[in-house]
């Protein structure tokens, strides 16, 4: 197999997406829209990024386009991580360092040791791997944030009337947000290859790539990805977590229905 | 200090918060070794009063001092500290009574940990207790002795006895005046009048943000 998908091939896939819908209805889940949307979307981003890539990925594209491109990810991930927290203030700097700081040190190991070569083949698809996984963690992050601190508003309070600083009285809860935030990559780098496949590998074999050679390739993402994650999700629940208070460390007002939906 | 200073003065201090008015231009007196309890019904701003003591909350417009001096110039934690706060409903922390005692003080041994807890008249065994598995009255007097670790000269308490039966209600009652005894100033915030009878030296009444004799 070479991996080529057909339009037909395509269409055939949408059969489980009947199936889905179908049991929508039967169950009365009312998830028909959402399933129809999320498809629809699906469908006319990745068309969109695949014609996108064409261009940057062109043989005659100077790399400073790949860069373009890198850079509207990590700006695109900001925002929205602060479309998915609205309640804490001043979370797009902070998201945006985040995902920044993921991209600097991912690149400096990838490009600067030499893992992959510095081409938009490998630029473009790493950055979108490993700030896209990123993304996730810092969105997870910020919204555990906030109902961790609306939940445990009193006892924050009572740790701040003590007397205690704030990075004394944040400390055990910001514990709770970092665990929240980093398990599900540790668990998936934990289950990979025993429960599922992951996409790089799975991409390469399609393709037709040397199974161990598909290997190499996902183990460093998966390091880069998990290093990635820890990296964003410390920034992101630190940082947010000292702006949930004011400068003379009382505690700002929190609406956890003030938050956007996913 | 002279004799007979206000703990805490309210000069024309308001406090708006999420919109609406809580505290609307209350100059007040608190004064200091006594017992004022502060009495007004539920959402009439007499806990805003005690959260702008500890400095939960900051004065939207007015100024409210310590001992003469403004609060936002003093130091934050250092004033804290010297203002101990026991909120509406108990809140143990995760971990035991030691654990908790050591949130306020993280130096404190066994011994002066049980003189604590004796204080509040619960015994030295509690120490190895787990906090979240103690009765209302308990927990609430654990929260007491959190707040002495830090070896405050007030405190404020926010409806402290609301949850609590009558007698856990009377134990705390009794403890409050024996602080005040100890020169400790207490701040009494309750919707009951009839503890203005029990323990108040004075009283405040506080209707829709604006303060009054009670």
């Amino acid at each position: 197999m070479n991996g080529d998908v057909t339009v037909v091939g395509l269409l055939a896939s949408l059969l489980l997406i009947g199936v889905a819908v179908g049991i929508s209805r039967w169950q009365r889940l009312g998830l028909e829209g959402s399933i129809l949307v999320a498809v629809g979307r699906a469908t006319g981003q990745l068309l969109l990024v695949g014609l996108g890539l064409g261009l940057v990925l062109a043989d005659d594209a100077p790399l400073v386009w790949s860069w373009l491109w890198v850079l509207g990810i990590v700006v695109f991930a900001a925002v929205t991580i602060q479309r998915r927290a609205p309640a804490i203030p001043g979370l797009f700097r902070v998201a945006l360092t985040g995902e920044v700081l993921t991209a600097v040190l991912s690149f400096a190991v990838i490009f600067g040791l030499s893992i992959f070569p510095l081409e938009a083949r490998t630029l473009v698809p790493v950055a979108g791997m490993i700030l896209g996984n990123a993304l996730s963690a810092a969105v997870l992050a910020a919204r555990r944030l906030v109902e961790e601190f609306t939940d445990k508003r009193d006892e924050l309070e009572a740790r701040l009337a003590l007397g205690c600083s704030v990075p004394d009285a944040s400390r055990p809860y910001l514990r709770v947000v970092l665990r929240t935030a980093m398990t599900p990559q540790i668990e998936s780098t934990k289950a990979v290859g025993l429960v599922f496949l992951p996409g790089a590998m799975t991409g390469l074999v399609l393709a037709g790539v040397d199974p161990l050679d598909a290997v190499m390739v996902q183990l460093a993402l998966m390091l880069l990805i998990l290093g990635g994650v820890a990296t964003v999700s410390t920034v992101v629940t630190l940082g947010a977590g000292r702006r949930l208070f004011t400068p003379d460390e009382r505690l700002v007002p929190l609406l956890r229905e003030a938050e956007g939906g996913s | 200090m002279p004799s007979g200073e206000p703990l805490f003065t309210f000069d024309d201090v308001s406090l708006i918060t999420d919109g609406q008015t809580r505290l609307d231009d209350v100059d007040l007196a608190i004064p200091d070794r006594a017992i004022t309890v502060i009495v007004g019904a539920s959402g009439s701003g007499k806990s805003s009063l005690l959260r702008l003591c500890n400095r939960l909350e900051a004065p939207t417009r007015g100024v409210v001092r310590f001992r003469g001096e403004d609060l936002a110039a003093l130091d934050v934690h250092a004033h804290r500290r010297r203002v101990g706060m026991l909120f509406q409903r108990p809140i143990p922390f995760a971990g035991t009574v030691r654990q908790n005692l050591r949130v306020a003080a993280a130096d404190l041994t066994d011994d002066e940990g049980a003189a604590l807890l004796e204080r509040v008249t619960l015994d030295g065994s509690f120490l190895e207790r787990p906090a979240d598995r103690l009765s209302g009255g308990e927990a609430q007097r654990m929260c007491l002795a959190r707040s002495l670790a830090t070896d405050p000269d007030v405190l404020l308490a926010d409806e402290a006895t609301s949850s609590l039966d009558p007698e856990a209600t009377r134990r705390l009652e009794e403890l409050a005046a024996k602080l005040r005894d100890d020169g400790i100033a207490v701040l009494w915030v309750t919707q009951e009048p009839e503890q203005i009878d029990r323990i108040a030296d004075h009283a405040v009444r506080v209707t829709a943000g604006k303060v009054g004799l009670a």
